[in-house]
């Protein structure tokens, strides 16, 4: 089982969740978040003075699934979420050891 | 005869004046709650109930002071042309009196006195509300209400008195205006014009800012850490709610449901609007973008600068009067981080630079007396030195108060509060939930 994360910009979350639900993804866990890589932050006046914003809200969209579709729902994600802009995020993927249903209490592959 | 038809001139009610000036009493009380979300927008969340509570702080206690001395010390007798007899109307003795076929009422040219009463308190409590922009986040809450009783009877009492009661910034023959330019008939040659506060509530109030914010210094990390407005939108709610409030400061201050205040109601409309699109632009050519910030500050510079002047200028030169002092306030706002004082909230920026333009450029529009239209240059001298007068004057008693609270109760919180957050240590509470988790502990008191 893989988890696969996606930091993705805010405005391309829509299209991403459009995309796993095409692929067939039936669930996903999404949170706002803030961060910078390459972008950096930005700068914001107030009366004069200027600030310099290191972090930068971004969404991070979640997914658990199969081993085997890990790479294909990072390529989903990937697409959807491409403006071509510095700034478009990151996806990655970890190795999940144990997930269980909390209504039913199946465990492993059977809770995906 | 009672004491109350003596102090009046026994005019008979005029009840569209009065109705006029109760409407204006409730709009300027409602500027003060306004000034609560202007400032309380601007500051971080973990500071926005106290700085929500000085302005509200000062409600209080000045709306009880007033009438107990603070009415007769701005109307009572003069003393020497710089306060009124504090113990003469004390608690409004004169102003109304019972009798056994009810209330009688002093009246003032249609007006019952009591009206007016109404309509100055709620002048004090704006004035020193106004104040506790410079303060944000660091001040003991019990030392502001200290302060708040000290200063509003040592300067603005005082001020008001010498500027709106007869004193000695008014347009008697022993004022300062008589004594530069001389007096006809007990009144001075030039009159000294301050409609609605320009002296005696903006520049008062900005002069008290800066003096406090160099006594008790700066905020931790002020000028290093960012400190970024919290919540917009609450600034520009109170900048809206101050616009609405001002009608009743400025067109009320016409006494009257009459011309002169339609004079000064489009006048301020003019002005503020003349203002904001001048902060605009300057942040546009300056930093690139024209803020919402930027706007809602241009609209209170641009109600300061016009208070003095609504009603002795005519809206083309409202256009100015608001034009320059958002220009002028829009570039002073930045001087803090130059001088590296930490008036937080930018008093002396809006109100000081605000109220001194409006005061001075008076001399230059006042449609019967200005330079520009033919009244030569006096008008602006007089303008000019009842300015100055009134910034040594606030100056002073500020001092005075400010040194009152520092060697009793002390100015500032201890630094673990200021960075931990004042909300929750001087009030007990956290206007924002931010972390979910709270319990509920029943527990009757």
């Amino acid at each position: 089982m893989k988890l696969v994360t996606g930091i993705i910009q805010p405005h391309r979350l829509d299209d991403v969740k459009s995309a796993l639900e095409a692929a067939g993804i039936r669930g996903m866990t999404v949170s706002e978040a803030s961060g910078y890589g390459r972008q950096k932050g930005h700068t914001e006046v107030y009366r004069g003075a200027e600030y310099t914003v290191d972090l930068v809200p971004k969404v991070r969209v979640e997914v658990l699934v199969d081993s085997d579709d890990a790479s294909a729902v990072t390529e989903v994600i990937v697409k959807a979420a491409q403006t071509g802009k510095i700034g478009d995020g990151k996806v990655w993927t970890t190795s999940i050891d144990d997930v269980a249903r909390v209504r039913t209490g199946e465990r492993g592959e059977q809770a995906l | 005869m009672f004491v109350a038809e003596v102090l009046g001139d026994g005019s008979a009610l005029d009840a569209g004046n009065t109705a006029w000036m109760l409407t204006s009493a409730s709009l300027v009380l409602l500027m003060t709650p306004a000034l609560a979300f202007f400032y309380g927008g601007m500051v971080r969340s973990k500071s926005v109930l106290n700085m929500m509570m000085m302005s509200f702080g000062a409600m209080g206690v000045v709306g009880v002071l007033y009438v107990l001395w603070g009415w007769s010390m701005s109307y009572g007798s003069t003393v020497g042309g710089w306060f009124g007899n504090p113990f003469e109307q004390f608690a409004l003795k004169g102003v109304f009196e019972s009798t056994p076929d009810g209330y009688v009422y002093a009246m003032s040219e249609g007006l019952p006195v009591i009206v007016d009463v109404g309509f100055q308190v709620t002048f004090a409590i704006i004035t020193v509300a106004l104040i506790n922009g410079a303060l944000a986040e660091r001040v003991k809450f019990g030392s502001w209400l200290l302060f708040v009783g000290l200063w509003v009877t040592l300067s603005y009492f005082p001020l008001a008195h010498q500027v709106w009661g007869g004193g000695f910034l008014a347009d008697g023959e022993s004022g300062l205006s008589a004594l530069i330019f001389g007096s006809t008939d007990g009144e001075a040659n030039v009159a000294p014009i301050d409609f609605a506060g320009g002296t005696v509530v903006h520049i008062n109030a900005g002069i008290a800012a800066l003096v406090l914010a160099l006594l008790i210094g700066k905020r931790k990390g002020f000028g290093k850490e960012p400190m970024r407005p919290h919540n917009l939108p609450y600034v520009m709610l109170g900048a809206a709610l101050l616009w609405f409030g001002w009608f009743g400061f400025n067109a009320g201050s016409a006494y009257g449901a009459i011309g002169d205040a339609g004079l000064a109601w489009v006048n301020t409309t003019t002005a503020t609007a003349a203002a904001m699109c001048a902060w605009m632009i300057v942040e546009k050519f300056r930093d690139g973008h024209a803020t919402s910030l930027g706007a809602a500050s241009g609209i209170v510079a641009g109600l300061v600068a016009i208070t003095p002047a609504a009603g002795s200028v005519s809206p083309i030169g409202a256009i100015f009067v608001g034009g320059i002092a958002g220009i002028l306030a829009a570039l002073a706002v930045g001087l803090k981080y130059k001088f590296g004082y930490d008036d937080s909230l930018d008093v002396v920026g809006v109100h000081f630079v605000g109220g001194l333009t409006g005061t001075v450029l008076i001399g230059l529009f006042a449609t019967e007396s200005g330079l520009f239209y033919g009244g030569g240059i006096k008008q602006l001298v007089v303008q000019i030195v009842i300015a100055l007068f009134a910034i040594i004057w606030a100056a002073v008693a500020t001092l005075i108060a400010a040194f009152i609270v520092k060697a009793t109760m002390g100015w500032r919180v201890s630094e673990e509060v200021e960075v931990g957050g004042i909300d929750l240590a001087v009030h007990g509470e956290s206007a924002y939930e931010t972390v979910s988790g709270a319990r509920v502990v029943t527990e009757v008191k």
